[in-house]
């Protein structure tokens, strides 16, 4: 793709993205469906910030969704009863957590590092699992609510009115996205991309590979609780399947289908994958099969992505 | 209060046999292909209820022994269909694919076998109290041990006496070598894959008898199942045997003094191994892959 053409896309997809509570009903769909396309997005895309763009494959991103969405939860319910603030608390102990378990696996790599995080994301679900009296345990946190914005000249009532939490969703999206693309292409991510393509060389090159992969393991997941925290806010609600590991499977899943190698990717992936769950789930009780049945139809057949796939076409 | 703990040790070290069984199936078939097989525990459901409705017929001894092969028979399938075509490919790719059997597992046996629980009915002189004076045990406890123990021996046999043993050891040292000398990898990965699963058909029919049939006994297992591999250190199936065995212990430990703790302290464990001793407790040196 050429430069004219990227920035047509990148305007395309924000056009979309601002006007879709306008277009969403229209096609069937709804403004908190846009949200979860929003938040799981985000996730993807901080996922695949590692996954993509360092090649370290994590299966446990679903941990740091968690945390970031308990830590959010448990501030308005039990703290203050602000939504700015409890989005900070929630990623900052998402934040913690991922500094302190990326320098324990750090070395890992491939399948190894893989099966480490799988095991590492279920720690935290046993803990909310079992510490009923704080969080809910099984039955999740509930008896609290998102809480309006008071800016210095208005207030905005986010809990009420739909759009209003999607435009502000869309905002932190906007600003981690934005931060996001400006690191890849700095000379840290033109680094990691380094590391991705060639570890041995990177190497030898005097790069501190284990200093560079924390990073991002810690930077990507910084967002997956952004945007865990986003999710409690957007569901008034969390329970220990924000932090399960079929949620760090979608996660991958939306990452691959949308295609790893593209900064849009996840986006498009996880679109497809809210959209395909909302429909199935209403129509089957059978909806694991369904969604079961989709993960290898992609691995086999749409490896490279949606977005790998169109990229490949327009070089042809 | 000691005779709590013995119990519980006892009971832990139970618990960790079986880990160590399901997670034997898991090391043999990550080290041989490096596929992560996360529909582990969905082969085991299978097995699990193999055996349940084949009891009627065949009998508890008979499902005991033709259950876990018909499912590592669906196994070889799932591998000559499936898994054989991302060999070589990113492991993200099996990994996922894996992912998503044991999504179409799970519901699946929830389909074709309902959702609630069934019981799984053992021979009666089985489930009689050996002894209730000291602490609880029922026979079938035991006679898990003592299968586990057979099954465990007839696997190292087979790795360590056997031609298909030898050559799956090589194999995962350096596949490209046995292949060059001959060996058909590609029936040497297939029927690896199939005793893998057969690990976990037999796992599953063991599971039944003590805690029940329901759909998602699978899954509830396969998490501590590579805590046990990354615990004992990858490449070494001894490792995987002595890791399943401790956080069976560790947990039965910890339920004594914190029970809420039980299902966490196995990964406390982990993080612990992976601080002190990065490569796990047998683990190859240098072997982080």
């Amino acid at each position: 793709m050429n430069g004219i053409n990227k920035q047509t896309a990148n305007a395309l997809i924000w056009l979309m993205l601002l006007t879709m509570p306008y277009w969403m009903g229209a096609i069937g769909g709804y403004t908190e469906l846009g949200s979860r396309v929003i938040v799981l997005g985000l996730a993807a895309m901080a996922l695949n910030f590692l996954l993509g763009f360092t090649g370290v494959l994590s299966f446990g991103h679903a941990a740091y969704f968690g945390l970031g969405a308990y830590g959010t939860a448990m501030t308005i319910k039990y703290l203050v009863p602000s939504t700015p603030l409890a989005i900070l608390v929630g990623v900052i102990v998402g934040t913690i957590a991922a500094a302190i378990i990326g320098a324990l696996i750090v070395k890992r790599r491939g399948t190894y590092f893989a099966m480490v995080t799988i095991a590492f994301g279920q720690v935290f679900y046993f803990v909310a699992f079992r510490w009923n009296e704080v969080t809910g345990g099984d039955d999740g946190l509930t008896g609290w609510t998102r809480q309006a914005l008071h800016l210095g000249f208005a207030n905005i009532d986010i809990l009420g009115n739909d759009k209003a939490f999607y435009y502000l969703a869309l905002a932190v999206f906007a600003v981690a996205v934005g931060i996001m693309a400006l690191l890849l292409r700095s000379p840290f991510g033109r680094t990691l991309i380094a590391i991705r393509e060639n570890e041995q060389r990177a190497r030898f090159l005097g790069i501190a590979v284990e200093q560079h992969i924390w990073l991002a393991f810690v930077i990507s997941c910084l967002f997956a609780s952004l945007a865990g925290a986003l999710y409690a806010l957007l569901n008034n609600f969390t329970d220990p399947r924000a932090l399960r590991w079929d949620l760090s499977g979608n996660f991958v899943i939306m990452a691959v289908l949308g295609g790893m190698r593209s900064f849009w990717g996840p986006l498009v992936g996880a679109a497809i994958f809210v959209v395909l769950q909302d429909y199935v789930s209403s129509h089957t009780e059978n909806w694991m099969s369904f969604i079961g049945m989709f993960f290898v139809l992609v691995v086999l057949f749409f490896p490279r992505g949606v977005l790998g796939i169109i990229k490949r076409k327009v070089a042809q | 209060m000691s005779q709590l703990l013995f119990f519980n040790v006892f009971n832990g070290l139970i618990v960790g046999a079986f880990y160590a069984l399901m997670a034997l199936g898991l090391s043999l078939i990550l080290n041989l292909s490096g596929v992560i097989n996360f529909a582990h525990g969905g082969f085991l459901a299978i097995g699990a209820y193999l055996a349940y409705t084949l009891m009627p017929y065949v009998g508890f001894w008979g499902a005991l022994v033709v259950a876990p092969v018909l499912t590592a028979a669906i196994g070889l399938l799932v591998e000559r269909v499936l898994i054989r075509r991302l060999y070589g490919r990113d492991p993200l790719y099996s990994l996922l694919l894996t992912f998503g059997l044991a999504y179409v597992f799970e519901d699946g046996t929830r389909y074709i076998w309902g959702a609630q629980s069934l019981p799984y009915p053992i021979p009666s002189w089985l489930t009689t109290p050996l002894s209730t004076e000291y602490f609880f045990l029922t026979g079938y406890r035991l006679f898990m041990v003592a299968l586990v123990g057979i099954a465990v021996g007839a696997l190292f046999y087979i790795l360590n006496r056997t031609r298909l043993g030898m050559r799956i050891r090589a194999g995962t040292l350096d596949l490209e070598t046995v292949s060059v000398l001959g060996v058909n990898v590609r029936i040497l990965r297939n029927l690896n894959f199939g005793l893998g699963i057969y690990l976990a058909g037999l796992a599953g029919v063991l599971a039944a008898g003590m805690l029940g049939l329901q759909p998602t006994i699978g899954t509830s297992l396969i998490m501590p199942s590579f805590v046990a591999i990354i615990v004992g250190g990858l490449g070494s199936l001894t490792g995987t045997l002595l890791g399943g065995l401790l956080i069976g212990v560790a947990s039965g430990i910890t339920t004594v003094f914190f029970p809420s703790a039980t299902e966490a302290v196995i990964y406390v464990m982990m993080g612990a191994v992976l601080l002190i001793r990065p490569r796990g407790l047998l683990g190859e040196e240098g072997r982080t892959q």
